[in-house]
């Protein structure tokens, strides 16, 4: 099939920025996304341009790393996948894309559709673990039964890529879902307890230093979310920290 | 040939080697370790968590990544679980048994002492993971689960969901992000490591490329740790994320590290097959699948063509037409038997003519009678009286998806083609490699200063790395092996004081970096770094995959030879260095994979032999099994560079099996 691709193009954070119209020829549905922007890439750079710069690495829909905006949504049409694992069957002949990054103050963009989310990782900073040491000289494993349902509900929230779709999403780029998987994977378990004042505390604290926005519930964050985090988790981050902040954390 | 290269393997009885080792070892004492630097190349499971138990531990670290945050290393990627000898299932494991296993795996290509440390620290990697708040996947009674893997009879196999990896490596990334916050680590992300640095003969720090910005730092250290992954992408299309790269490994290399077994690679048998030319990596599903699920090909030719063209689904064909060819053939471990042997046996089949595709290159996965037996049992469970077929399905269907939904629903979204309604079609792709930088029971490489952990390192594995065990072995190198042995070095360095990046070393080895970059720029090439990957891997895939011999290996090494050539007269690097540019970045990795690629087909050319991984045609039994030789090639092959991989020099380390008889691998 043919398509139409336009295309955000940044030359850096301090670039104006445009948008640019790419046709591109023989697409296969069997192609992923990003095959078909590899594709269009090949051609640019034969011809003696700039190549569309993105962010990718496992293709496979688990590191986090792809990042684009697909005719207003993020990771594009379709639920559950990241832009690595959707498909050119998604799109018909003749289709218009508009390809842009995430559009977020937090991330400003590195070039065209690469965008700095090291935002995430100060917020993980911030308090997103269980201070333990690595000696593995801790408990025994089995030492602390784990009811499965909270297993499974703490392995659901822990799933979360850290590709930041969920702040794309939101029109106040908010980084509440994001933020609350973790704290929420944290509050479930057992180990997580001792800190679970201090840490959802910090890591607000930090989300808000950072520039995200607030949540106003919408929901666009989980309807978008390739692996379906869901906004109970905001819900359980709400009461922890109003429930640190009477305690006095 | 020069001496045998010593592994410093502690004498002693094998279970209380690395005890003694642990108690006999320099230490150095935590206002000594204020005074020195360690880099670690990597963030993946053996990067992360070494940096992070070093960073506790005292010392200074500087952290490297290439992508935009240390969580996203390939390890994120691992799907069906970790290995640990903990016996929870009461099956009979022990530390023994795990070693016994992983010994036998490699196909006796790998050394006991290693092998067997690995085994003991397995449980302690368990508790750690738990404690750091890992959510494995539990039983009703809230203790750990476990599922089987290939190549064992235990269930040892600790997971979440099929994404254990993720959850492991988000693990060892909190324990790197909270030294992070204290100050002890300080992580440079969209860094890439371009050179390591020698000083009187030690490693000494590195050259990284900040890949936002395009501008060289340097970086001094008293010692350096390498966890930079494996070198798959050698075949261009694998597994593999698409940065994953051998260029810090390669960079070492040439700078006196040895490089070893580089031709152990591992093909694993259960990846989505290929779909098209326009295809840049494959995708795996995981090994766990092969537990519940059954593996064949139609029996009859003419069924596999009706197939083929589309004329005749899979499951119009009558269960006496199906060839299950591995519980044929191997009916002790049936569709567990190891990863070599399940991916040659689908090679077999395939190239006898009863490939499932239209490419011919496909086996079936069959999930029907596993969704029957799930589904009568959870009838059971749930007291059905008398459940109709239709229910038993559903259910089974249900308990499938607990297991194994994440995996179905990836296969779908690739394949496009519902894996609970008709079987899904596999082909074996690569996915690990086994050899890598030499490195002594210390996992010092033979550089002074220099480690190397994960997949990085080649010392555990052998010739065929076992399901499951790569996790183990990342987390037990980062978290309880290399903070113990590299404090033995860096005990001499306590009054050394800080290592100045202001030296003539520092200035060459910027210069030279500098040079290559602006040779790669400055070349005006006609073709995008891509084509040369692209034709590469399929020299390699060709002449050095699952099966090589010695014409086609001679040939690769020639074609690899003009491929290299025309790739420095004619690859065209588009803009400049001074910015963000991910192909000047492939290119530099692409170069390296160039020379790495005729290395491994050297080495695969003087192993004459067929073991694990590898397996040369001119060496196999009557009925197409590996026949190893043990009288002649019981050693690991550590190769020198000298200027040019052709002319690289074989140094051997002899393997030594006192525990363990060595057998011809069965799994009959």
């Amino acid at each position: 099939m043919d398509l139409t691709l336009n295309v955000w193009r940044q030359n850096g954070p301090e670039d104006k920025g445009r948008m640019e119209a790419y046709p591109v020829f023989g697409v296969s549905p069997d192609m992923s996304f990003l095959e078909m922007i590899d594709m269009l890439n090949d051609q640019i750079i034969r011809d003696g341009g700039d190549p569309i710069a993105f962010d990718h690495d496992c293709r496979e829909g688990i590191c986090g790393m792809c990042s684009m905006f697909i005719n207003g949504e993020a990771h594009g049409p379709g639920r559950g996948v990241t832009t690595c694992q959707l498909h050119m069957r998604s799109f018909k002949d003749g289709d218009e894309i508009t390809i842009e990054p995430w559009r977020a103050s937090a991330f400003p963009v590195v070039k065209d559709l690469a965008v700095d989310r090291s935002a995430f990782d100060r917020i993980i900073q911030s308090g997103g673990y269980v201070s333990v040491n690595t000696s593995g000289e801790t408990l025994d494993a089995n030492a602390i039964p784990v009811p499965k349902p909270v297993a499974d509900e703490a392995f659901s929230a822990a799933t979360c890529i850290g590709c930041g779709a969920c702040v794309a999403s939101c029109k106040n780029a908010s980084a509440m879902l994001f933020v609350s998987a973790k704290v929420s994977q944290f509050a479930l378990l057992p180990q997580g307890q001792p800190e679970r004042a201090s840490r959802v505390k910090r890591m607000v604290d930090q989300m808000d230093e950072e520039g995200f926005g607030n949540c106003t519930n919408t929901g666009a964050c989980a309807v978008e979310c390739p692996k379906g985090i869901d906004l109970s988790n905001i819900a359980r981050m709400n009461r922890d920290f109003l429930k640190a902040s009477a305690d006095g954390e | 040939m020069t001496k045998m290269l010593d592994s410093k393997i502690p004498e002693g009885p094998l279970a209380e080697k690395w005890t003694s080792h642990k108690n006999n070892i320099n230490l150095v004492n935590p206002a000594n370790k204020r005074l020195i630097d360690v880099i670690v190349v990597g963030t993946g499971l053996a990067g992360s968590s070494a940096a992070a138990s070093l960073g506790e531990m005292g010392y200074n670290v500087k952290a490297f990544c290439f992508q935009d945050s240390p969580r996203r290393a390939h390890s994120i990627a691992a799907q069906g679980g970790i290995n640990a000898a903990k016996n929870y299932q009461n099956d009979g494991d022990s530390v023994y048994r795990l070693f016994y296993d992983t010994v036998k795996g490699g196909d006796y290509r790998s050394r006991e002492g290693n092998v067997h440390r690995l085994a003991e620290v397995s449980t302690n990697i368990i508790d750690q993971c738990v404690a750091q708040g890992v959510p494995f996947a539990r039983e009703y009674g809230g203790l750990l689960d476990n599922r089987s893997f290939g190549g064992v009879q235990v269930s040892r196999t600790f997971y979440a969901k099929g994404q254990t990896g993720q959850q492991l490596l988000l693990g060892a990334y909190s324990a790197l992000s909270r030294q992070i916050s204290k100050g002890k680590v300080e992580m440079f992300t969209r860094h890439e490591m371009m050179d390591v640095v020698m000083v009187d003969g030690k490693c000494r720090g590195i050259i990284a490329r900040n890949l936002v910005t395009g501008e060289l730092e340097r970086h001094a250290a008293h010692a350096v740790v390498l966890a930079s992954g494996g070198y798959g992408n050698v075949f261009f299309l694998s597994t593999n994320a698409m940065g994953s790269n051998v260029s810090a490994s390669w960079k070492a290399h040439k700078k006196g590290a040895f490089m070893a077994n580089p031709c152990f690679t591992q093909i694993h048998p259960t990846c989505i097959p290929v779909s098209g030319e326009h295809q840049s990596k494959l995708t795996l599903m995981s090994e766990s699948l092969r537990n519940d699920g059954r593996i064949w090909v139609p029996a009859k030719k003419e069924d596999a063509e009706a197939i083929r063209k589309g004329t005749k689904q899979a499951i119009e064909i009558a269960e006496e037409d199906r060839d299950y060819y591995l519980e044929r053939r191997y009916p002790a471990f049936g569709n567990l038997v190891p990863r070599d042997v399940a991916s040659r046996a689908a090679k077999e089949r395939c190239d006898a003519g009863f490939g499932v595709n239209e490419t011919g290159e496909a086996v079936f996965l069959d999930y029907a009678s596993a969704i029957q037996r799930y589904g009568k049992t959870e009838g059971n469970i749930r007291g059905l009286k008398n459940p109709s077929s239709t229910e038993i399905t559903e259910l089974g269907k249900q308990v499938v998806k607990a297991k194994y939904g994440n995996l179905f629903d990836m296969y779908k979204q690739i394949a496009a083609d519902d894996p609970y309604e008709s079987p899904m079609k596999i082909y074996p792709a690569v996915h690990y490699t086994m050899g890598g930088l030499w490195v002594d029971y210390n996992l010092m490489t033979s550089v002074p200063g220099l480690y190397a952990a994960g997949e990085a390192n080649f010392s555990d594995h052998g010739a065929n790395r076992l399901g499951a065990s790569a996790l183990m072995q990342g987390l037990a190198d980062g978290y309880f092996v290399l903070p113990y042995t590299i404090g033995d070095y860096l005990s001499q360095d306590i009054r050394t004081g800080g290592i100045s990046t202001d030296s003539a070393e520092f200035n060459e080895a910027e210069k030279e970096v500098k040079e290559r970059i602006n040779h790669l720029i400055n070349n005006n090439g006609t073709k995008p770094v891509d084509d040369f990957h692209r034709r590469l891997g399929r020299i390699m895939w060709n002449e050095c995959g699952m099966s090589r011999n010695a014409e086609g290996l001679n040939k690769a090494i020639e074609d690899i030879r003009l491929l290299r050539a025309e790739f420095w007269a004619d690859v065209r690097v588009p803009g400049s260095d001074d910015g963000f540019n991910p192909e000047l970045d492939k290119a530099g990795r692409v170069a390296d994979l160039l020379e790495l690629g005729e290395l491994m087909c050297k080495d695969a050319l003087e192993r004459e032999e067929s073991c694990g991984g590898h397996f040369r045609e001119e060496h196999q039994t009557p009925e197409g099994e590996a026949l190893r030789d043990d009288e002649q090639f019981t050693f690991v092959s550590a190769w020198e560079y000298t200027g040019d991989p052709k002319e690289a020099k074989l140094h051997k380390e002899e393997l030594r099996f006192e525990n363990i008889e060595l057998k011809q691998r069965s799994y009959k």
